[in-house]
């Protein structure tokens, strides 16, 4: 299967408070579809190194490589461009714009790159909008959402621009277990469908059931 | 197209805090309020005294100015040698006329110039009013009154009587009304006047005028020109400045040198003349820049405080922003668009606040104390202030939001978005 996401030997230090080596040689490949988990306890480095994928983060030494572009010492603007187009984000703590209803949320993505009108672009948030379940509440300001229904919204979102990776911090991190299988059953859908998920997580579940774990300790994978 | 949607950003979070918007632009309004009025107030002064004087002062005055040139000396020729030097000290003018000679020709003259509106003959000396036991000193004019009113719109300045009065009595005087109050005279009464060189005469008053400087109304009157020939002694000819008035102003500097060099007299031009009147206005100009700038700096930094304190409490928006693939400028955009906005919108009220407290003070009755005759505060109402305090009050607003939007686009999303 072809791979969409390769690194090679990234390094990344903290400078902060003291000088710190957090990730160490990192070489990692991920395929085309793959729902990958990354597990390890706190302080491993698992969300550092999810940022570093995620192109957010771009203080770091070594390679990384996107669906075969080399996004390493690409401009900010070219990697917001990027971001923009090419990968999705899913937070813990689902961070919608609260001043915004979740269709305008949802939308808000696809005005940023510009590529539809915004009639094809509300028929699309709509449609991302059902398949997580969250059709009804449209038009509802998105701080009247619960946390659960805010999470989907953030999926939803994240699919706005049909991005080839959609990257996952504790996605489930606040979610009751209701909410979690919702999340889930998403995700698997997704990867069905050709989407890539790489997914941070503490959730033992959640992880077991994923295609792919990979586990960290001090800043190393391990498995 | 991404304007529309950091626009339409920017339009939430501004309608989301409405109380802060609005208090972050009547700090704008009031700064765009006090310019206005300022400006509207100072300018009205200024072109208030600016007619004052320009009422009493030709656009060319050319007059006969006592010689103080002395580097010609008869000593010279009395002591017939080229090796001597000749110093002569506190020399004094020699006795000469400082009436204008061949003064009908050089009328004629300068009124065939096409840039001139008026030409008029003066003659003019010091006199004493004689009241009671004491004197009181004054100005007399002697003018061809009709040219006189046609130079200086004399006609709107009549109290009482009229301009044509002076025509139709030979001994007739048009008396400023403050000078006449000091005489305790009305019109029809006679006055006795003396002149510098002994000669009296008695003259009835025919009418008074007031131009609305006491300098003037308080010493100066107007009476035919022949009057002050015959009470100076003078043929008919004689005449001591002739004022010139002009089509247009601006070519009074030009044309007075021009008369100076033709016709061997100094002429003054109206900008000499009032050049302390020209000098004040420019120091009241250079206040009101300063004191609005000054309200408009304060105002900016109320938009600057604001603006930081929306940015960190929309730090976390700013981040998921950029995660999903908003450039630095983008956020720029939204942030910068809310203080121009709040600039806009503050700047609009202003000139319109501005504008009701400007015709407020026009409508203020002057305190009168004499030294100047207005009844209500002079205020000008000029459209380019206005057009001038939208662009201020929108340019401050971007300045003062530069400074946080762009310390808002540098914001690192990581370090917010990993909590």
């Amino acid at each position: 299967m072809a791979e969409i996401l390769k690194t090679y030997k990234v390094n990344k230090y903290f400078t902060e408070p003291e000088k710190f080596h957090v990730i160490k040689d990192i070489d990692m490949s991920i395929h085309t579809s793959e729902f990958v988990s990354i597990v390890g306890k706190s302080g491993c480095g698992k969300s550092t190194l999810l940022y570093l994928l995620s192109t957010l983060d771009t203080n770091y030494e070594g390679r990384i490589e996107i669906n075969n572009t080399v996004v390493t010492g690409l401009s900010q603007n070219e990697l917001a461009k990027f971001r923009n187009e090419n990968i999705g984000f899913i937070f813990q703590f689902h961070f919608l714009l609260p001043e915004f209803t979740a269709l305008e949320n949802v939308m808000l993505p696809a005005l940023k790159r510009g590529k539809f009108s915004k009639e094809e672009i509300e028929a699309m948030a709509m449609e991302k909008l059902g398949s997580v379940q969250m059709r009804d509440f449209a038009m509802k300001p998105s701080g009247k959402l619960s946390g659960g229904q805010q999470q989907r919204v953030a999926v939803a979102r994240a699919l706005i621009n049909n991005p080839k990776i959609i990257m996952a911090d504790e996605p489930t991190g606040n979610l009751d277990s209701v909410n979690t299988g919702l999340v889930f059953d998403i995700f698997k859908e997704l990867a069905a469908k050709g989407n890539t998920i790489i997914a941070v997580t503490h959730d033992n579940d959640f992880a077991g059931k994923s295609d792919r774990i990979i586990e960290m300790k001090d800043g190393e994978i391990v498995r | 197209m991404t304007l529309p949607v950091n626009l339409n950003i920017a339009k939430r979070h501004l309608l989301s805090r409405k109380k802060q918007s609005i208090v972050a632009m009547l700090g704008v309004t009031f700064g765009i309020a006090m310019f206005i009025l300022m400006i509207s107030f100072m300018k009205g002064v200024n072109k208030f005294l600016e007619e004052t004087m320009l009422s009493m002062t030709p656009d060319i005055h050319l007059f006969n100015d006592i010689k103080t040139d002395y580097s010609n000396s008869i000593t010279k020729e009395y002591l017939n040698d080229s090796n001597k030097l000749a110093v002569v000290r506190h020399p004094r003018p020699k006795e000469s006329s400082s009436g204008i000679k061949n003064a009908p020709n050089i009328m004629n003259d300068i009124r065939k110039d096409p840039n001139v509106l008026a030409v008029a003959p003066m003659l003019t000396t010091q006199a004493f009013f004689n009241y009671g036991a004491v004197q009181i000193n004054g100005v007399i004019n002697g003018v061809d009154i009709l040219e006189e009113a046609r130079l200086y719109g004399l006609k709107e300045k009549i109290v009482d009587g009229r301009v044509e009065n002076l025509l139709t009595s030979d001994n007739g005087i048009i008396m400023g009304v403050g000078l006449a109050d000091k005489l305790n005279v009305r019109m029809g009464d006679m006055v006795t006047l003396a002149t510098p060189k002994g000669t009296s005469t008695r003259l009835r008053i025919v009418a008074t005028f007031q131009m609305g400087m006491a300098a003037i109304d308080n010493s100066k009157s107007y009476v035919n020109i022949s009057t002050v020939q015959q009470l100076l002694g003078k043929d008919k000819s004689y005449v001591t400045d002739i004022n010139v008035k002009l089509k247009d102003k601006k070519v009074a500097h030009l044309l007075a040198q021009d008369y100076a060099l033709k016709y061997g007299y100094k002429a003054d031009d109206w900008e000499l003349t009032n050049a302390s009147v020209q000098s004040s206005n420019v120091v009241r100009d250079v206040l009101t820049y300063v004191v609005s700038a000054t309200m408009l700096i304060v105002a900016g930094f109320g938009i600057y405080n604001i603006m930081n304190m929306l940015i960190s409490n929309k730090l976390k928006d700013i981040a998921i922003l950029k995660a999903q693939g908003f450039a630095r400028k983008d956020i720029i955009q939204i942030f910068l668009a809310q203080s121009t906005t709040i600039g806009f919108f503050g700047a609009l009220t202003g000139i319109l606040l501005g504008f009701l407290l400007s015709y407020g003070l026009s409508r203020v009755p002057f305190p009168n104390q004499g030294m100047i005759s207005l009844k209500f505060f002079p205020v000008i109402f000029e459209p380019l202030h206005y057009i001038f305090g939208v662009i201020f009050g929108v340019s401050t607003t971007f300045v003062a939001g530069l400074m946080p939007s762009i310390k808002a686009s540098k914001i690192d999303p990581v370090e917010i978005l990993r909590g």
